[in-house]
């Protein structure tokens, strides 16, 4: 069952939202509704999160992100659409139920840290276990623990404000990990703080994602990030998801310029893979064949070198033109097969940035799997022109406004 | 023009005072008895509170009054308490004083039981703030002495009239400010206890009135000077007290009485002021009596570890 359904989900901000709505289901547009005072902050978002996954929302701000996150634990009601926590309508939950879906599916992260100014540390972080009714002793022993796991163990007792700003967002964090519930909201959670922390605790989160197996739901203006951490991201853009897909997906295939255009900031070597640029091997020795046939291959593929694989595929070694040539009248590939060297074998989720270093060595680099099976090769040509492709997306007619960048600068 | 030599005669009569007085006058008849209970109850807790301070020895409660003033404060408060205490008993005017003291902590207890929970209304409900909100305006604007007419007619001569008279001048800072402060709260922090699934009773016992609390002391802080201001007044309709010795030295035309009087009400101003400011301004999260326990037992090395 999916952690996370929203059903067209609309969020019109104004006195007759609901008439809204109706006018945009009938094709009115964004400006039409703004015309008549309305505010159409998200648009009929509809996507699903699978348990376990990190998915990203991205967009720039004021596309309606933060509104979108607070439609999923019922912060904001939505105009339209429902959203479905496990099965379990959230949107229809009052009272009680509202909260008791709140204490025991998802717990929330604060882009501007929300955290409790006249609570310790430790008791900020065990916020959650105290809503949900837990002892005094159990709670602040497993609050102790999450902030241990945020790195921050020997602060229990101190004030928030006596935090650095990257220290509060990690007692933010570690208040909705002791919560312990299913899904976790962060909501620009990392825009705070500075590139350097930024990052590290970007690792973090993917780290932990790993050990405690949460579904996230993290919101970005940055694409990098979203690229980053993202196992799928849907991409917003005033109140619209335009595209949903893995990082991969939306580098090479963006669906419109908006996203082609968000793209083309992107640092591509950091989140291209070896499989996103491999080849098939145009031609592969089997080891059992001998020098005549490798010559034969490779002047045909008019290549210098060729790897050699087992019956099962696994990866043996490769051979050069010129060696095969001089022993022509040889049977085998005795003394002519040579080891690939451990870098130029890579495995496919290697990210492009790793590649130049081998990629200078040798004229193509081996993918290999787990198993030592040969899936692809990255020519030297190829790596080159993946990286080209970085300047051919940038669009003539920039959907970035100058609006929309001074907002962003704003908010920063 | 001929019009213009009398404009009086266009407008109509509007006595709206003798409205309010007939209006009042069937409220004083039919609740009556009603105020004869609520006047003997404010004068039992009055001189509940009077009574037991004035059968102390006058030196013994200034001590006891000086010592809260250091525990809550500093040595300083201590100190400038008791020098002033000592100068009102010496002006002979510790019997008033401690009965004004009993009918300012009374009126501001009153004036706070009925005026937070009334903020707190306000800052959850625009309906009751925009209500409220001019009601305070018209009880804080009229001159605090009209107030002694209307409570002088339901309670005659006495304390019960002075103390009401007393709350309603002195109730508008306790809900302004508790509204107020409640307000300030950073809506994201409410956010963040909604998000974690706690109900409205737990975010106002736990987020709002503590993250308000400075600010709600800053209007408790307010009360009691305004309720000490019109004690003195309402010595005009009996509220004893300091209020008293001003109003008899003023038809004696007493000069050294009026100011014994005046400079008595200065130093409980001054005490109450720097008392019930040092209770506001403290820092968030950490509990006076957790501040005070500390304070005391705290060893030579743990004092200078901490510092
Ligand atoms: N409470 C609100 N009332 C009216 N308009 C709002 C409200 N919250 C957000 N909006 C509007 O909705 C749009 C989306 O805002 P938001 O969801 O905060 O965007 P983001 O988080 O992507 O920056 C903006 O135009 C914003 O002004
Ligand atoms: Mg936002």
């Amino acid at each position: 069952m999916p952690a996370i359904e929203a059903h067209h989900l609309y969020k019109v901000f104004g006195r007759k939202g609901r008439e809204g709505v109706k006018r945009l289901e009938a094709g009115a547009g964004t400006d039409e509704l703004k015309a008549a005072g309305l505010t159409p902050a998200v648009i009929d978002a509809s996507f699903t999160v699978e348990e376990g996954e990190i998915f990203v929302v991205m967009g720039l701000s004021g596309s309606g992100k933060s509104t979108l996150i607070r439609m999923i634990n019922g912060l904001h009601a939505p105009t339209s659409g429902h959203v479905e926590l496990y099965g379990e309508n959230i949107t229809a939950a009052t009272g009680k139920d509202l909260r008791r879906l709140r204490r025991q599916r998802i717990s929330m992260v604060f882009q501007h840290f929300a955290l409790f100014p006249h609570r310790s540390v430790i008791d900020n972080a065990a916020y959650g276990l105290e809503t949900q009714g837990v002892g005094k002793e159990e709670r602040r022993a497993r609050a102790h623990e999450a902030l241990e796991l945020c790195g921050l163990s020997g602060w229990d007792e101190h004030l928030p404000s006596e935090l650095s700003g990257g220290m509060q967002q990690r007692v933010g964090l570690a208040r909705a990990l002791a919560a312990d519930t299913d899904i976790l909201l962060m909501d620009e959670a990392f825009s705070a703080l500075d590139p350097l922390i930024r990052r590290d605790m970007q690792d973090q989160l993917i780290e932990l994602q790993q050990k405690l197996g949460k579904t996230i739901l993290f919101i970005t203006h940055d694409l990098n990030e979203a690229m980053r951490i993202g196992d799928r991201i849907a991409m917003m853009r005033n109140g619209r998801i335009v595209q949903v897909g893995t990082a991969e997906e939306i580098l090479t295939d963006p669906a419109n310029d908006y996203v082609a255009q968000f793209v083309a900031d992107v640092d591509r070597t950091r989140v291209l893979t070896a499989a996103s640029v491999m080849e098939k091997p145009a031609a592969v020795l089997g080891a059992e064949q001998g020098p005549r046939a490798a010559h034969k291959l490779m002047r045909e593929h008019q290549i210098p070198a060729m790897f050699v694989t087992g019956r099962d595929r696994t990866l043996k070694g490769y051979v050069t033109e010129d060696e095969v040539g001089r022993h022509l009248e040889q049977k085998d590939l005795t003394g002519l097969l040579h080891p690939v060297p451990g870098l130029a074998s890579v495995s496919p989720d290697t990210s492009l940035a790793d590649l130049f270093g081998p990629a200078a060595e040798t004229p193509a680099i081996a993918v290999v799997d787990d198993a030592g099976r040969l899936i692809g090769v990255v020519p030297r040509i190829t790596l080159l022109s993946a990286l080209a492709a970085h300047a051919e997306t940038d669009v003539a007619d920039a959907p970035v406004t100058a609006d929309d960048e001074t907002k962003e600068a704003a908010r920063a | 023009m001929p019009e213009s030599a009398a404009p009086v005669t266009i407008v109509p009569p509007i006595p709206i005072g003798t409205w309010l007085e007939t209006g009042f006058t069937w409220f004083k008849q039919t609740f009556d008895a009603l105020f004869d209970v609520i006047g003997d109850l404010i004068t039992g807790a009055i001189n509940g509170i009077a009574d037991p301070l004035l059968a102390l020895d006058p030196l013994v409660l200034a001590i006891i009054l000086a010592l809260l003033g250091w525990l809550l404060r500093n040595w300083k408060l201590g100190v400038g308490t008791l020098v002033g205490l000592v100068l009102i008993i010496g002006m002979d005017m510790w019997e008033p004083a401690v009965e004004t003291l009993a009918l300012v902590v009374v009126a501001t207890v009153v004036a706070l039981i009925l005026g937070i929970p009334l903020g707190i209304l306000a800052a959850r409900s625009p309906v009751v703030s925009r209500i409220v909100k001019p009601v305070m305006d018209f009880m804080q604007t009229m001159p605090g002495m009209v107030w002694l007419l209307p409570v002088l007619k339901l309670f005659s001569i006495g304390v019960a009239g002075a103390l009401v008279a007393t709350v309603i001048f002195a109730l508008p800072p306790a809900v302004r400010l508790t509204e107020l402060g409640i307000r300030q709260v950073d809506g994201e922090v409410v956010e963040a206890g909604q998000a974690f699934g706690a109900g409205p009773r737990q975010i106002l016992k736990d987020i709002q009135l503590p993250l308000a609390l400075p600010t709600v002391m800053a209007g408790v802080n307010q009360v009691i000077m305004l309720a000490l201001s019109m004690a003195v007044i309402a010595g005009l309709v009996g509220g004893g007290g300091l209020g008293n010795e001003v109003v008899g030295a003023i038809s004696t035309l007493n000069l050294a009485r009026g100011f014994d009087a005046g400079i008595s009400v200065v130093i409980l101003a001054i005490f109450l002021d720097r008392l019930t400011a040092s209770i506001g301004s403290r820092r968030p999260g950490h509990g006076r009596l957790r501040e005070l326990r500390e304070r005391f037992t705290r060893t030579p090395a743990t004092a200078a570890s901490a510092s």
